[in-house]
């Protein structure tokens, strides 16, 4: 199949693939302005790749609108002349949830002594992230502590970036980062900043200021696409964090882009600095309003390891779409006497 | 200069694939439409989502590619606390190029006028900020956006088509460039208000027998302290000029450069006496209003100079 595809039929295969939310005739009449090339030939080209499934139509926003089909992306990916970056990817082959339930363990306990150690830090937003960020890091994220900046590499931004010292944590059991510098969190002329800055191992970007994650996911998933890599880019957020307009922006430009490389993780446990997120400014029905967005949702309990992989496997058979998954969870998670209980926001723990 | 632009920025995406343009739903009016017509591929339009903007410019750098957000100075300006927070602070190679800085959108009024940018600009850390006074200047310091992996702030005027240059201005970031030489006094500016200096200059000269030199001080950051001190031991005054608040400008940049030189000219600063804009038919007019003109600049350096000789 590969060797019997055309010149115009790759030019059709390499528009697609930038091309989102237009219908097969526009691309095509696009294609034959700028290339020279009759639009009658064009169309017979496209009738052949339909036919082999390498395209296919559908709708989007309730606009017939024309895509490459996964069959599609696959092909362009090996005539492009990329080497498949998931195939070297660093991936479990089966999921041990114990093994993440005994690295869930040892993670909240480091986030629970050094916070109390730097004597300030958001102790309940980073508990409640903590099955999450092991999932993600030790099964489902295709990445290489060694080497931590390898091409093909998922991403994952933490836009929520108050929860760093639970990311710190598992950066340092994935061994990005020495295992006692974790005790070193928010000391002076340490890289362990309050919030995440690019002078710690396995950190993609600078985060703190609440609402900025999601675009940059956006940029990097858009980006991704433009050198063919397949990498995933993930994002997380708080729930408290969504008062925040830019991500509403943000939203609309990845269903617009149509990024199924992109997945964004609500930490939905409910609380935000000041009380209940249904009080100060309600969010329900949240899985609505993404929806609604052009996104595909999934909502688990974001405590729950087989509910977590279930969804993080899930979001990877989408396509078209941006996916979300809304994990319910509980602020504190983990400390009887922090879960649930907004005193623990931003506090230390009393020893 | 958004014809200088367009040219400047269909040659660099020519020249370097990772040249990608983000555009916030205004690129006919900036200039950048050029660019995504021969490049749809490497053109993005976010909507008119500033924030989002700088948040996907961001994205696009950190995995190396060299985003190009253009949009107008005021709104960008919208997002100047996601520039800080996560363009500014990862110094990531993120080109904001911002049109209508000033007055030159005179027609819309204070919403759209921007006259705060240098300022808010020249606080970052990490960020060039340049901005050039003519098409040829526009054209020269376009292209050198991508000579830097540093995030950069260029600022240009709408419909500005004045020259001030009639060849190769010999352009580098953070060298300022001597138009006219002088003995008595020195005009410091950026932007197309130049022209009003060099009309100054001339003046000086014909009507008053004052020896006034004129400098395009065309990058703000890095700021070049060593040509106003080296400036500030050769005359006896120095008038900055520019299209801005008087409020940490030019005016101000240079102020705090000379406060700790022994050598001290008179200075004096011609800028918006802490200001908003308003709606006019024309640019000179306001311009006027606001304080800003060749008499204005010629009045400073002649009471100053008297004031010296006192």
């Amino acid at each position: 199949m590969l060797r019997s595809l055309n010149k115009n039929q790759l030019l059709i295969l390499r528009e697609l693939a930038f091309n989102f939310n237009k219908s097969l005739t526009s691309v095509l009449v696009k294609i034959s302005q700028t290339k020279n090339i009759p639009l009658s030939t064009l169309k017979l080209n496209a009738k052949v790749l339909r036919n082999l499934g390498l395209i296919s139509i559908g709708e989007f926003n309730g606009k017939r609108s024309a895509g490459l089909s996964n069959l599609g992306r696959a092909v362009l990916t090996i005539l492009d002349g990329v080497e498949d970056l998931k195939e070297k990817a660093v991936v479990r082959e089966s999921i041990d949830i114990e093994f993440l339930k005994k690295k869930a363990e040892i993670v909240r306990k480091h986030i629970i002594r050094t916070i109390k150690k730097a004597g300030s830090g958001h102790l309940g937003g980073s508990l409640s992230l903590v099955e999450i960020l092991v999932t993600l890091y030790f099964s489902k994220m295709r990445h290489d502590p060694s080497n931590p900046l390898w091409k093909g590499r998922d991403h994952l931004i933490l836009s929520k970036g108050h929860a760093a010292p639970a990311l710190y944590a598992v950066l340092a059991e994935a061994g990005y980062i020495p295992l006692d510098l974790l005790d070193k969190l928010r000391e002076l002329g340490s890289p362990l900043q309050g919030h995440p800055e690019l002078t710690v191992s396995g950190i993609e970007m600078v985060s703190g200021s609440l609402g900025q994650g999601l675009s940059i996911g956006i940029g990097m998933a858009l980006g991704m696409r433009l050198k063919n890599i397949n990498s995933r880019i993930y994002v997380i957020l708080g729930d408290g964090e969504l008062n925040e307009g830019q991500i509403w922006e943000a939203c609309m430009t990845a269903s617009k882009y149509r990024l199924d490389n992109l997945t964004a993780i609500v930490d939905r446990n409910g609380l935000q600095q000041e009380g209940f997120t249904e009080e100060i400014k309600p969010l329900e029905p949240l899985d609505k309003k993404w929806e609604a967005f052009g996104w595909k949702v999934f909502e688990i309990d974001g405590h729950d390891f087989e509910q977590i992989v279930w969804a993080l496997t899930e979001v990877e058979n989408v396509w078209g779409k941006p996916t979300v998954i809304i994990a319910n969870t509980t602020k504190g998670k983990g400390l009887p006497e922090a879960e649930g209980n907004n005193l623990y926001h931003s506090k230390v723990p009393l020893a | 200069m958004r014809r200088a632009l367009s040219k400047a920025l269909v040659e660099i995406g020519e020249e370097i694939e990772e040249v990608v343009l983000l555009d916030a739903d205004a690129a006919s009016h900036t200039g950048a439409r050029k660019f995504s017509e021969l490049f749809p591929l490497r053109s993005f339009n976010v909507g008119i989502s500033e924030q989002d903007l700088m948040g996907v410019a961001a994205g696009l750098a950190s995995i190396g590619f060299i985003p190009v957000a253009v949009t107008y100075a005021m709104f960008a300006l919208r997002a100047w606390e996601q520039i800080r927070n996560t363009i500014a602070r990862a110094k990531l190679n993120v080109k904001i190029v911002t049109t209508h800085a000033g007055l030159s959108n005179y027609g819309d009024g204070a919403s759209h006028q921007c006259l705060e940018d240098i300022a808010l600009m020249r606080v970052l850390p990490n960020f060039t900020v340049v901005a050039p006074a003519d098409p040829v200047e526009a054209y020269e310091a376009t292209l050198s956006i991508v000579k830097s992996s540093n995030p950069f702030y260029l600022r240009l005027e709408r419909d500005v088509n004045d020259p001030i240059y009639h060849s190769d201005p010999n352009f580098k970031v953070g060298e300022p460039i001597v138009l006219v030489d002088g003995e008595d006094a020195l005009i410091m500016g950026y932007g197309s208000i130049l022209k009003e200096a060099l009309i100054a200059s001339r003046v000086l000269r014909k009507a008053h027998n004052i020896s006034a030199g004129v400098v395009d001080f065309h990058t703000l950051k890095p700021f070049n302290s060593n040509f106003v001190r080296k400036a500030a031991n050769g005359v006896n005054v120095i008038v900055t000029v520019e299209e801005h608040n008087k409020i940490g400008g030019l005016g101000s940049a240079v102020a705090e450069t000379l406060a700790t030189n022994s050598n001290r000219p008179a200075l004096g600063i011609i800028a918006v006496d802490d200001r908003f804009g308003e709606s006019s038919r024309s640019l000179i007019p306001l311009r006027r209003q606001m304080g800003l003109s060749s008499e204005a600049i010629v009045n400073k350096v002649v009471s100053l100079l008297e004031g010296d000789a006192r």
